[in-house]
């Protein structure tokens, strides 16, 4: 992107601000969500379920690997075209009666969308469940300026009901079962069965007795989008329920928030993205709604339609070489419903809207690894890679979590002037580890080890981090010789030829 | 063949009987072994952690010792450093500023291999009884590690060797290709949910009814192990080289004297 374009702009990218953060380090989130049986249960449930739904329907398409490839690289190709692509789509958006705005980050965005409804003297409006309004806490902006937002896809109005946050892209309320769902009901439905039980249908005519006044009432709505098409300038929304399609054709108003990476060059493209989604996400051959909308038509649903483009952070992402990629999500949560961390801790250990693999890797490109305790997040995986697998897009999320682990240490070693305890272990591992002879040197005092673990051969407690080993698993004793040792001192080669051979005995060495 | 022994620094220090195997196999087939005396480490460690100036020390060490040595293919007894050595070492390289080293790593790269993709894919190996004259009367599941099966696309490369074990008894480990919650500092880092994962895996392998617990990564092995002994579980875990040494004539013994990963048995 040429800096000439934007005279006036900052040079610097902006990061992003609002629900992008985790406030407490991830550990230490992690221990207290771990302790919650019931989410451990609920969510271990949930995970495994969808997880099995969409391996059976991914592995029906013969062509996944290549739609995945197609996929991945129609949106790197997005992405390298990104400025070029945003001035096309706005092109066609206002030729088609759209009204576009732009949001430099959450604030602005907040700002945008709050002028536009004070602008239809309304003070509720309805909408679609949306990332990008989580992400810049949107609903808790109106109604510190007297606006009430309502939640109208299920499981967000659960989560809104419940004075909750979400702990899933998809999902959001993923967290509670279906009997925790109907306390929050029976107490926070201003008109409710007393007798509702916790059947999935009755919950559901609950909900649907709830919101159905206030779709025929809103005269404006609020929406996310999940793509862009640059050359038609159309939005669409992809999604379950039907609830979004009401609030997209019902009201006055539409004000649609999209982050600036949504874009896709083409509408064919949608064919790609059709298809890698819904099996990606719910684990479905395809969704039951998906509304397409082109600015406005004339005496047919909402005759002021706005978009708010939000970058609160996606150009800071876009500028990071060994990055950029996490912008290629298209919010499926694939990712975290089959990584090992997520299922065991849930989304709000994250502390971000984005949780998960992709938030690991997304909150802190967007924020900076240097914002409040972001710099734990891209510690918080095994690299497992189970989620660069699921991943329709192929982001190569354990690469970019390993690069972000590398931002963070530059950053602290930038800022404190005392080696950490890792530093130091690190810079030891270094001196041992790039010589055979320094290793061997090492290696010599195993014996001392094999001393410490005493007589019932394991170790059970180390000091310092290393204690959050011994915390959970024993080391056993270390052997009386190292490998190099042994193969200095006692190998002879070829003694073993011989299938069967009677030097082929492998155990000699170690037998304590 | 002439083959270039890269232990692992984990198998060189604390498991050195994984490496011994390894010789055993590849010697009682007819190839020649060398251990390339510079060895240390593959750097994954540094690399994991972010630590990537460090890494650039350790990964220079590896592709020197490796790259100064005449021989026809590398191999390693563990899928995550064979990983590190094809994938990580470029780009620990570039991120470094490091082009003639990246050069050299893609060369040491493509040589090396982990066990089981060797014995199978270049040697052969099918019939690990037949072949190897691989004798192990016990009952074994196995854990597929993370990096020998999403980064290496080993597949069930080391299970069939196992299988194909005399004597042997394989039970299905229910959950298999879930990670065991290793992930090196991980396991320090975030060791509340590294234990919670581990639980999971111990609670599926001890389901199963096997004696032991098999695999192709120490680091994993240790970690697994270690939950087990922490739990004063009798199931061991055991590297499938050591397995595949085992012969009827020379059996490796899993009670009384010998110490496997993790556990006293």
């Amino acid at each position: 992107m040429s800096s000439n374009t934007f005279l006036g702009m900052p040079t610097l990218p902006v990061f992003g601000h609002g629900n992008l953060n985790a406030t407490e380090p991830f550990p230490q989130a992690a221990h207290r969500e771990l302790g919650n049986e019931q989410l451990r249960a609920n969510l271990g449930h949930a995970t495994h379920t969808i997880r099995d739904k969409r391996l059976k329907v991914v592995a029906e398409l013969p062509d996944w690997e290549d739609m995945r490839d197609a996929g991945s690289a129609i949106k790197n190709a997005t992405l390298a075209n990104l400025p070029a692509l945003l001035e096309q789509f706005e092109t066609n958006f206002t030729a088609r009666g759209g009204i576009i705005h732009w949001a430099r980050d959450a604030n602005e965005a907040n700002q945008i969308v709050t002028a536009l409804i004070r602008e239809t003297g309304e003070t509720e409006v309805v909408k679609v469940k949306s990332m990008a309004t989580q992400e810049i806490g949107l609903n808790e902006y109106l109604e510190e300026q007297g606006i009430a937002a309502y939640e109208t896809d299920l499981a967000e109005l659960i989560v809104q009901l419940d004075h909750d946050k979400p702990s899933h892209i998809l999902v959001p309320a993923i967290h509670k079962n279906r009997s925790q769902v109907r306390e929050i009901f029976l107490r926070e439905m201003p008109v409710v069965d007393p007798n509702l039980t916790d059947e999935p249908a009755r919950l559901a005519e609950a909900a649907r007795t709830h919101l159905r006044k206030k779709f025929l009432s809103a005269k404006v709505a609020i929406s996310g989008a999940n793509f862009g098409l640059a050359d038609t300038g159309t939005l669409t929304v992809v999604e379950s329920e039907g609830n979004g399609r009401m609030c997209l054709t019902l009201p006055e108003t539409l004000i649609t928030v999209m982050g600036i990476e949504k874009l896709l060059p083409r509408w064919e493209d949608l064919e790609v993205f059709m298809q890698l989604l819904p099996r990606s996400s719910t684990g479905e051959r395809m969704n039951p709604y998906t509304s397409l909308w082109t600015g406005v038509t004339p005496g047919d649903g909402p005759q002021n339609v706005h978009l708010v483009m939000l970058d609160n952070g996606r150009t800071a992402a876009l500028a990071d070489e060994f990055g950029r990629t996490a912008l290629n999500c298209i919010r499926c949560s694939a990712c975290m419903n089959v990584c090992p961390v997520y299922e065991r801790t849930g989304g709000h250990a994250y502390g971000s809207t984005y949780p998960g693999p992709i938030g690991a890797i997304l909150s802190p490109l967007m924020t900076g690894i240097k914002s409040e305790e972001n710099n734990s997040l891209p510690y918080a995986s095994s690299l497992c890679g189970a989620c660069f697998d699921a991943c329709p897009v192929k982001i190569n999320i354990p690469e970019i979590l390993v690069h972000l682990r590398g931002e963070d240490v530059d950053s602290q070693r930038a800022k404190l002037k005392v080696p950490s305890q890792m530093d130091l272990m690190m810079k030891g591992a270094e001196w041992a580890f790039s010589s055979g002879a320094h290793l061997n040197l090492l290696e010599k005092g195993l014996p001392l080890g094999k001393f410490a673990a005493g007589r019932d051969k394991v170790i059970k407690k180390l000091p310092g981090l290393a204690g959050g080993w011994t915390q959970s698993r024993d080391i056993p004793a270390p052997p009386s010789q190292s490998f190099r040792q042994w193969w200095a001192k006692e190998h002879q080669p070829g003694a073993a030829a011989i299938p069967g051979n009677s030097s082929a005995g492998t155990t000699e060495g170690e037998q304590a | 063949m002439k083959i270039a022994l890269f232990a692992t620094c984990i198998v060189d220090a604390m498991y050195p009987r994984t490496a011994q195997a390894t010789v055993l196999i590849l010697e009682r087939l007819g190839h020649e072994v060398v251990f390339p005396a510079g060895q240390a480490c593959c750097g994954q460690m540094h690399v994991n952690s972010g630590y990537f100036k460090e890494a650039h020390a350790v990964v220079a060490n590896h592709v020197q010792a490796f790259d100064t040595q005449d021989y026809d293919v590398a191999v390693a007894p563990s899928g995550s450093c064979v990983a590190s050595v094809k994938h990580q070492h470029e780009l620990v390289a570039r991120r470094c500023g490091d082009p003639a080293l990246e050069a050299r790593a893609a060369v040491v790269g493509a040589k090396t291999y982990e066990l089981s993709q060797l014995l199978t894919d270049v040697l052969g190996i099918t019939n690990a009884a037949e072949q190897l004259g691989s004798y192990f009367p016990h009952k074994v599941t196995y854990h597929p590690s993370c990096h020998g099966l999403r980064l290496l696309h080993l597949e069930d490369r080391q299970l069939n060797l196992l299988a194909s074990v005399g004597g042997i008894e394989m039970v299905e480990l229910p959950q298999a290709d879930q990670c065991c919650g290793f992930g090196g500092t991980f396991s320090m880092k975030n060791a509340d949910v590294s234990a919670a994962m581990n639980a999971d895996k111990a609670a599926n392998i001890c389901g199963t009814g096997a004696e032991l617990c098999s695999g192709g990564d120490a680091s994993c092995l240790m970690h697994i192990g270690g939950g087990l002994s922490r739990q004063g579980s009798d199931v061991g875990t055991l590297h499938f080289a050591e397995i595949l040494a085992s012969t009827l004539q020379n059996p490796i013994t899993v009670t009384g004297e010998v110490t496997l990963a993790g556990s006293k048995r």
